[in-house]
């Protein structure tokens, strides 16, 4: 089967071990990924103001570029992208005053009008193929390893586009028990690791680092599986930023995790990409070589 | 926080022009301070959710503008998600900032970035805080 596919900027460049897992274990359970033409920059976040649209006419040519590909569907990797082209793409379908201002002002791109799905890897996951067909493909379960899920916010909310429940969700956890790891939960598994202000106000983005770390450090978990490079770099690299009392937490993209189970070749991982810690866990549970460093 | 209740007629054009630029009405709040509560970035912001609204509701433009509440939102949306009266508060914060951001007056300068944090970090970081702290 072949899935329509949209990267965003991150992905090819900080998370290239996020793209890369994702990928290749995609190959592993026999689909054909199409990346989108022309692809642009989906804007990274959805813009909140109601009498300015020029901030919606990049995630809607996205969504154009995915309609001239013949696409039904999209599908995602990045948490902020998925939430930002999920969002535009609700506001050309139900906003009709908006979707024709829109529409007349790209002159040079065909019509649009919300004919894209816009889908999460996750949710192709859970929905169409299924938990019970990963377990079956597994060469590696991750028996033993204690592992929590960090939604964040934008897989979640808001509720129209939020992938599961946005108080009470358990895709990830669904996920985790299908890798044979142990899922577990914790305190702090849908709240925000900061977002952009570690830019703009660090010392507050990092009590958010601090808050998550300390709170998957009392349900002693070893790991935490996101899918959000913002997260990633909040929760996992600036840890380097704490005196983390309980050691680092590693903290995985989840398609890792995933292609570890399902015994692709962990080079495709990029653990290097990774922070401290991450592939030192698996290495010493045994679930990946020592030789696979790269 | 002290609030100061103006006596007679409340200036309601800081209000009016939130709604316009976010659809969002201040005056739906009822004060019960949900947002404060659930909001991850509290401990940063002066002063909390819910009293911004409280502000917003006497009118009390200045303060609003000089409050850092907006300023250190992370637009995590749980605050949505959780208040009574279905208020979009992240569409409000948007309003807040926006409206200092159209005077062309940022809260982030790109060039004041040092090199290295700018290497280090993926590039939705800077697009998102380029959106939501520049004009
Ligand atoms: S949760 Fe809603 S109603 Fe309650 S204080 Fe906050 S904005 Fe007001
Ligand atoms: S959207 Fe902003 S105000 Fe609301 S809970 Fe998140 S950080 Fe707090």
């Amino acid at each position: 089967m072949k899935i329509s596919y949209y990267p965003g900027c991150t992905l090819k460049s900080k998370a290239r071990n996020f793209e890369d897992s994702a990928l290749a274990s995609l190959a592993a359970l026999g689909f054909e990924v199409a990346e989108l033409e022309r692809w642009n920059c989906c804007g990274a976040l959805f813009s909140l103001t109601t009498d300015d649209l020029l901030h919606q006419l990049a995630p809607v040519r996205v969504l154009i570029r995915a309609k001239q590909a013949g696409a039904g569907r999209v599908t995602t990797l990045c948490s902020q992208c998925y939430n930002t082209l999920a969002r535009a793409n609700r506001l050309m379908r139900e906003d009709e005053e908006k979707r024709n201002t829109l529409n007349q002002f790209m002159t040079e791109e065909p019509d649009y009008f919300g004919e894209v799905e816009v889908v999460h890897f996750l949710q192709l996951l859970r929905d169409e193929i299924g938990w019970e067909k990963i377990k079956a493909a597994l060469k590696k379960p991750l028996t033993g390893l204690k592992v929590a899920p960090f939604y964040g916010c934008m897989l979640l909310r808001p509720k129209e586009v939020g992938i599961d429940s946005p108080v009470k969700p358990s895709i990830l956890m669904d996920f985790i028990a299908a890798l044979g790891a142990t899922p577990t939960d914790f305190a702090a598994a849908e709240e925000c690791c900061g977002a952009y202000q570690v830019l703009a106000a660090p010392e507050a983005g990092l009590k958010r680092t601090k808050r998550v770390v300390e709170a998957a450090h009392a349900s002693a978990v070893d790991a935490l599986v996101l899918s959000c490079p913002l997260c990633e770099y909040n929760i996992g690299k600036q840890q380097r930023e704490l005196a983390a009392p309980g050691g680092a937490l590693p903290v995985f993209y989840f398609s890792q995790l995933l292609a570890v189970a399902l015994g692709v070749d962990a080079g495709s991982c990029r653990f290097d990409l990774n922070a401290a810690g991450a592939r030192q866990l698996l290495e010493e549970r045994g679930l990946i070589a020592a030789a696979a460093r790269k | 926080m002290s609030v100061f209740i103006p006596l007679g007629a409340l200036d309601d054009a800081i209000i009016q022009k939130i709604a316009e630029i976010s659809g969002e009405n201040a005056r739906r709040c009822m004060q019960c301070g949900t947002c404060s509560a659930v909001c991850p970035m509290v401990e940063s912001m002066q002063p909390s959710v819910r009293q911004l609204m409280l502000l917003l509701q006497h009118g009390r433009s200045g303060a609003v503008q000089e409050a850092t509440t907006a300023w250190t939102c992370a637009a995590c949306h749980t605050c949505l998600v959780r208040c009574p009266r279905g208020i979009d508060i992240p569409r409000l914060m948007e309003g807040i900032r926006q409206i200092v951001l159209r005077q062309n007056l940022d809260r982030v300068d790109p060039r004041a970035i040092p090199a290295e944090t700018l290497a280090a970090l993926p590039p939705i970081a800077l697009v998102a805080a380029f959106r939501k702290l520049t004009a």
